[in-house]
């Protein structure tokens, strides 16, 4: 591999004029995805988004065409619809990469994708790092089952742990990332450090004091505050409780003394060069908001930002017709014998409209961040579950 | 669920048959206290949610809207600042004729918040809570203990809706909690209260404390309401997710269909336009008939709107079959297209209760 080139801050391709950018605020600079993917030193893409925007199908839209234009890609997904992940070839959720059947190969290129598991990915980490039987030990921990299975965190804490392992297996010269679907895009970013936090905090050494100090000698070197604590989370949790944390907690402590340190790498590697973030979002005011939060939160924390993609966007191949000529032009037609022209006319009146107002809303997003490149996608009658719809996608991306 | 209205007949709201005026209560959900409200994301669940709250408060009724995920949605939709972990008044409903109008508090969940009261409640320990906080204990608790979160969610929506008024004729507080809860893909999780919890505690304090939220919730006294749009991943969650709430059996409540547009065209027609069959010699002379002057230019274009039009309502037909399957009241939302603002919102909770949602 060759070592990526330094990179100050997101590609700002010029705009470039062709029939569609009428539809976009004027004088925008647009998201190039083919230069993007293009890139031999775009190593990583992370798509992310709040929930129902489309993420899925974009990375993996993504992931097809850079196969297909001679990169070597694993797309990693977190939740496809099934459909979409059948047809990709992902039956089970194995943590393997499979290669994609149906890709076209002719420009050198391959695609493989993988389903995580995050509960496997977690457990593998666990049996990686610790002997079997203190393996076994934590895997039958109800603290670590909670962890691995059901913490809002894990699952993006998971996606990052899967990416770094992915980066570092260097079979793939592009890895696509499809991030959990979260409520808000934040949490993505902020999982991580979260959990890493917890399993090397404040909190974890306390808990900790009576397993390293070791049977009833403890008791005299504990501060009043440890007692109040312990007090108190017997008292809310039972001693049953407390034990299962202490021993979890001395557990994970032994096997990794320092989970922090593993969260700040994957960090750092969400900041390195080679890493694009794509920020996708539906042309409305909760998603395009959250798609702000998410772009100034990426430019605090120094990750790399490519660009935006609104999906589903209305677009009238008849602008030409105003809504309120066309909804007058309707109205004329009220009571006669043409039933075709008045519906045409109708529907065209509330497309214009729609229309109108998704592009009212994207331009609020691009004068609050003029610097960050846009592309949209139309708003399709079917959705995709196949190559070829992926491939659709694709062209409309780059379009 | 009482009485066996055909709440699932689409294009209701947008018929002559409203139900004002009827004084009796008669909706679909006569006896439940409390409206869990989910859907996948982008499906409008927040919204739904507000209007379900604002319909169920009418007639001098006083209903209580909750927030769990801290998006701080709510504040949005009623156009006030964000909301503190405090029961706030947000809206007054309209009421029917002769009656006064009912009162929508709304309340924005706070896990931690809510595990501080919960201590201070019943173990006394308001301050003990404030030196957790800082150790960082709550903030774990609340994070990693298996299921505890979600027991404190639940908890805190479960403790309203018993919540009595003091004095000699203790009556409850609030006619009905509306929770916007979090998505499908988590819901059966989310409300599986004691499954959750009993890896971590077989006994004690919290075991407790979940069993008690768990009855209610599995009372007649909670339905859990979907929100879906015609689409075909977001039906397929909902299926998924109504299947999975019955094998732990849940009261499952209605489906509302959201932002659903009318269709332009008649069935034949319909089905003509869907396959591109559409008459452009017939469509430019209505265009001239209607002043549109460059008819002939502009019909190919219109058309093609026609068509995708068609494709995407025959679609959602195949989706509301496969809705109508689960044997749910369903309930037709239109489409806002403006956005929404807090009129719109009215309007849509009139629409739920002319259907008998609420």
């Amino acid at each position: 591999m060759t070592a990526p080139g330094p990179r100050t801050g997101p590609r700002q391709p010029a705009p470039r004029h062709h029939g569609q950018a009428a539809t976009r605020a004027a004088g925008h600079s647009r998201l190039d995805i083919d230069r993007l993917i293009g890139d031999p030193r775009t190593r990583i893409i992370v798509c992310c988004g709040s929930g129902g925007v489309g993420k899925t199908t974009t990375a993996a839209a993504l992931g097809l065409r850079a196969a297909e234009q001679g990169r070597t890609v694993v797309v990693l997904t977190v939740d496809p619809a099934r459909r979409l992940a059948q047809s990709m070839g992902l039956t089970a959720l194995d943590n393997t990469p499979r290669v994609v059947a149906g890709t076209d190969l002719a420009a050198g290129g391959s695609l493989h994708a993988m389903m995580l598991d995050m509960k496997r990915t977690f457990d593998e980490i666990v049996e990686a790092h610790a002997d079997p039987r203190r393996a076994a030990q934590i895997l039958a921990n109800p603290f670590y089952q909670s962890l691995s299975s059901s913490f809002s965190g894990t699952q993006e804490y998971m996606a990052m742990e899967k990416l770094g392992q992915l980066r570092r297996a260097d079979e793939w010269d592009l890895i696509v990332v499809d991030t959990p679907p979260s409520r808000s895009a934040l949490d993505f970013l902020d999982a991580p450090a979260r959990l890493g936090r917890f399993l090397d905090g404040r909190l974890i050494r306390v808990l900790m004091v009576p397993a390293r100090a070791g049977g009833r000698a403890y008791m005299k070197v504990l501060s009043a505050g440890f007692g109040m604590v312990t007090g108190v989370l017997t008292k809310v949790l039972g001693a049953q409780v407390l034990r299962d944390a202490q021993t979890f907690v001395s557990a994970l402590d032994t096997m990794f003394g320092g989970f922090r340190e593993r969260a700040e790498h994957t960090y750092q590697l969400l900041q390195a060069p080679g890493t694009a973030f794509v920020v996708i979002a539906a042309p409305e005011p909760d998603a395009l908001r959250e798609a702000s939060y998410f772009v100034e939160r990426l430019a605090d924390e120094r990750m790399p930002l490519a660009g935006l993609v609104i999906n589903r966007v209305h677009r009238s191949a008849a602008s030409r017709l105003s809504a309120a000529r066309s909804l007058a032009a309707a109205e004329n037609l009220d009571g006669t014998r043409y039933p075709l022209a008045a519906a045409a006319l109708r529907l065209h009146a509330d497309l214009t409209q729609l229309q109108a107002r998704e592009r009212r809303l994207a331009e609020h997003f691009t004068s609050a961040h003029p610097a960050v490149p846009v592309t949209e996608v139309p708003a399709l009658a079917e959705d995709v579950h196949d190559l070829n719809g992926l491939r659709v996608i694709g062209r409309h991306l780059t379009a | 669920m009482t009485l066996g209205r055909d709440a699932s007949r689409p294009g209701r709201w947008a018929g002559g048959d409203s139900l004002h005026g009827v004084s009796a209560r008669d909706t679909d959900w006569d006896g439940v206290r409390l409206h869990v409200v989910t859907g996948k994301g982008g499906t409008g669940k927040t919204t739904v949610a507000a209007a379900l709250a604002l319909a169920l408060a009418s007639r001098g009724r006083k209903v209580l809207l909750m927030e769990v995920e801290g998006r701080q949605g709510i504040a949005q939709l009623f156009d006030c600042p964000p909301l503190p972990y405090a029961e706030r008044k947000v809206a007054v409903a309209p009421g029917a004729p002769a009656l006064p109008g009912g009162d929508v508090y709304a309340l924005v969940v706070d896990p931690e918040e809510a595990l501080l009261e919960y201590l201070e409640m019943f173990y006394n320990l308001r301050r003990a809570g404030r030196a957790l906080t800082r150790l960082g204990v709550i903030d774990f608790a609340t994070t990693i203990a298996p299921g505890l979160r979600d027991v404190l969610l639940t908890g805190k929506a479960t403790e309203a809706v018993r919540r009595r008024t003091d004095g000699t004729n203790r009556r409850y507080v609030y006619d009905a909690v509306v929770m916007d809860a979090p998505p499908t893909g988590r819901i059966g999780r989310f409300l599986n209260v004691t499954a959750e919890v009993a890896g971590l505690a077989k006994v004690g304090p919290i075991r407790a404390h979940a069993d008690a939220v768990q009855k209610v919730i599995h009372s007649p006294q909670t339905a859990v309401h979907f929100v879906t749009v015609l689409e075909e991943m977001p039906v397929q969650e909902t299926l998924d997710a109504v299947g999975e709430l019955r094998d732990h059996g849940l009261q499952v409540g209605g489906i509302v269909i959201n932002m659903v547009r009318p269709p332009m065209l008649r069935q034949a027609e319909l089905a003509a336009a869907a396959r591109g069959a559409i008459d452009l010699d017939e469509l430019t002379v209505g265009l001239k008939a209607a002043g549109v002057e460059e008819g002939r230019d502009i019909a190919g274009d219109l058309a093609a709107e026609l068509a995708e039009h068609a494709r995407r309502t025959v679609l959602e037909r195949k989706e509301r079959r496969r809705l109508a399957a689960a044997g749910q009241p369903r309930y037709d939302l239109p489409l806002i297209s403006d956005g929404i603002d807090l009129g719109s919102l009215y309007q849509l909770a009139t629409t739920l209760r002319d259907q008998g949602a609420a």
